[in-house]
């Protein structure tokens, strides 16, 4: 059965499973009726012009994975953030492993988006953030509507998160192939502060599908950093849905690494709802192989004085493709708008590829922005000066690829994070340059 | 240590140098002058082997070992040190870094182990304080930021490290104060020995003041046209390169 008639047919028995006599279950059902209108995504849409699902929308997925799964601490702890301490929410198979994860907390809730949903402890922050900025696209929809499980975490006010918060979510391959759809909400209060490191990880080579949706609201004076950790297996491809929501001088900032996995599509908005307010979306993304990775980044600029940071940085080897779409609108009431973006990549092969198409939508007339791309090889100067310092040619291409992501590493603000992703970049660059970068 | 016979290189069809001998003994300095565009850089470059380059005849041997066909890295293992006159700047890898994994590479190179690192941060230490240069520098992202007379510095202090048998300094006067100079100069003249060599390429006499060369070499056109000792350095610097021209019609 195709995967559309699949999904389409399977949505009685997960009404089966949740409460259908909720408002929540009006907002999956309208969705629903969404997606069965819009269908998935084909290249003739102009947003998905370099990005073909249509490999992966092949297999026949497991919806809803069932089958007892017995992952134990050691299977999955190299996959964690674990020289530091951290909360952890853990999912195997898209379903809620209380054993691996880590939510002892007593002044913000971390917790599980399917008990958000259903106590009426949570409803009064559902009612006002869940499902308010994410878009009715054909993606974003399917997720909605089958929304039940994921990470939810509220911050109230004046709080700051000391740990980070890790949300960690596995595959099994207990089933054939696995489809899961992860729904998060994270809610940041007036002048709260935390920090999220999330992650993807399938365990085995079987084809995995996530199309995860993330919704973030950052109030007055937040702080908000997110690391996306993207290392998976060729196997395993990722839809990568956030929506962010901006009050005044909020600062949120994304970092993406993408390293892995077979097709992977992040779609990142930001909608600045105030003034003073710092965007930061940056990433390092280096490929070899078939990969492909599409960022897809949106800033919308609805009010004056306000800033927005694009810094992507992409290595590609191999047959590897990418793809940068960056777009800015600016307001007309958004005067003083300062947004800046850059997209530089550099191709280590002559059969790799990259799309970079900056779109800027500019309405007011006293606005600073800039964007550039650049697609480019290594510098030869610099590699024969490192060859002349007696580092051989591959070492030395390594170092310099090094430093060419380094300006996206360096506002890392986790160190061990820091650590964990110039650990994958060296093991990807495959070479041991005599120090740990 | 080093030997070049009837040198001939060109880069894009375009005849650089054409016909240049020269040899250099251990132990000596031996300094090359000569006017812009003459071929200076690209005889160190050369030797030091960029690929940009097309040589179409003679040879380069150090050590009586013909070195011409090499990749760099492997003539640096063997004992070839440039001093860049555009050192690269490398963000996010510190002086130090770059330094240990350039030994440690050059070390495996010869099969050895890596350096320990107690005496890794000795050598440094000792080094550094050779060059004068500050402990906070070497935590710095290689050459990012740098002035140009911390990049020159840097650059000998990396061959202080390297420790090379011939060291080709490639317009490292350039940019440099009089006191960076002496700083640079007094490295150098430190680094010297029976065992090693030292090439000066240079516009100017100011640094032949404090590394005193054994002999001084005209570059001009592709070719070494007039050899002579310190004193033609400064015959050079009063009185130009006209003469030398005019010599040779």
């Amino acid at each position: 059965m195709e995967l559309n008639d699949k999904l389409l047919s399977s949505y009685v028995a997960f009404e089966n499973r949740v409460d259908t006599n909720s408002d929540i279950h009006e907002i999956r059902s309208e969705a629903f009726q969404n997606f069965e209108k819009l269908g998935f995504p084909t290249k003739k849409l102009e947003a998905w012009k370099y990005t073909s699902l249509n490999s992966v929308l092949k297999q026949d997925y497991s919806l809803f994975p069932n089958k007892e799964n017995s992952i134990q601490l050691a299977d999955v702890q190299k996959h964690f953030i674990h020289d530091i301490d951290t909360y952890k929410l853990v999912f195997i198979d898209g379903k809620y492993s209380s054993f691996l994860s880590e939510t002892t907390h007593d002044t913000f809730d971390v917790c599980l988006m399917s008990a958000a949903l259903t106590k009426p402890k949570y409803k009064a922050v559902i009612e006002n953030y869940f499902n308010k900025i994410a878009k009715k696209d054909n993606l974003t929809s399917l997720n909605t509507a089958f929304a039940n499980e994921g990470a939810y975490i509220y911050i109230p006010r004046n709080v700051e998160v000391e740990k980070p918060i890790q949300i960690l979510n596995f595959t099994t391959g207990s089933e054939a192939a696995t489809m899961l759809q992860p729904r998060n909400l994270i809610v940041v209060e007036q002048n709260a502060h935390v920090q999220i490191i999330e992650r993807h990880q399938s365990l085995t080579s079987n084809p995995v599908l996530t199309n995860a949706v993330t919704e973030v609201f950052a109030a007055k004076d937040a702080t908000v950093d997110i690391y996306k950790i993207q290392n998976d297996d060729t196997n395993a491809s990722l839809v990568d849905n956030s929506y962010i929501e901006q009050k005044s001088n909020s600062i949120v900032s994304v970092h993406t690494f993408s390293f892995g996995g077979n097709i992977t599509r992040n779609n990142l908005n930001f909608y600045q709802r105030g003034e003073h307010i710092d965007s930061i979306l940056k990433g390092i993304t280096i490929l070899e192989g078939k990969q492909h990775v599409d960022h897809h980044t949106l800033v919308h600029h609805i009010e004056p004085n306000c800033e927005s940071h694009q810094d992507y940085k992409g290595i590609y080897n191999e047959r590897s493709t990418g793809v940068f779409n960056g777009k800015v609108i600016v307001d007309k009431e958004a005067q003083k708008t300062n947004a800046y973006q850059k997209s530089n990549n550099v191709l280590l092969s002559n059969k790799a590829t990259i799309n970079a198409k900056p779109q800027l939508e500019i309405f007011a007339d006293d606005v600073k922005c800039s964007h550039g791309c650049t697609i480019g090889q290594l510098d030869d100067e610099a590699l024969f000066y490192m060859q002349q310092r007696g580092i051989p040619e591959k070492e030395g291409k390594a170092l310099l690829m090094f430093a060419f992501a380094n300006t996206v590493l360096e506002s890392v603000k986790i160190p061990e994070v820091k650590q964990r992703i110039a650990k994958i970049i060296a093991n990807k660059l495959n070479v041991k340059i005599g120090f740990d970068l | 240590m080093l030997k070049i016979e009837n040198l001939q290189a060109s880069i894009d069809n375009k005849s650089i140098l054409k016909g240049l001998n020269l040899e250099v003994k251990a132990g000596e300095v031996h300094a090359i002058m000569g006017p812009n565009g003459a071929g200076k850089s690209t005889l160190a470059n050369i030797i030091a082997g960029k690929d940009d380059y097309e040589v179409t005849s003679g040879t380069i041997e150090l050590n009586d070992e013909d070195i011409s066909e090499l990749a760099p890295e492997e003539r640096a293992h063997n004992g070839v040190f440039l001093s860049f006159q555009y050192p690269v700047e490398i963000p996010g890898v510190s002086v130090t870094n770059f330094i240990k994994t350039a030994i440690n590479q050059t070390r495996k190179a010869k099969g050895l182990e890596d350096m320990p690192a107690k005496e890794m941060l000795k050598m440094i230490r000792e080094k550094s304080e050779l060059l004068e240069i500050d402990r906070k520098f070497l935590s710095r992202s290689l050459n990012e930021g740098f002035s140009g007379g911390e990049k020159k510095r840097n650059e000998i202090f990396q061959m202080a490290m390297l420790e090379p048998k011939l060291a080709i300094l490639d317009e490292t006067d350039s940019g440099l104060d009089i006191d960076a100079l002496r700083i640079v100069a007094n490295g150098v003249n430190k680094l010297k020995s029976e065992d090693n060599a030292v090439i000066v390429i240079t516009h100017y006499q100011r640094l032949l003041e404090y590394i005193v060369p054994d002999f001084v070499h005209v570059l001009y056109d592709g070719k070494i046209v007039k050899t002579g000792d310190a004193s033609l350095a400064l015959e050079l610097e009063a009185k130009g390169y006209d003469w030398i021209k005019q010599e040779l019609v």
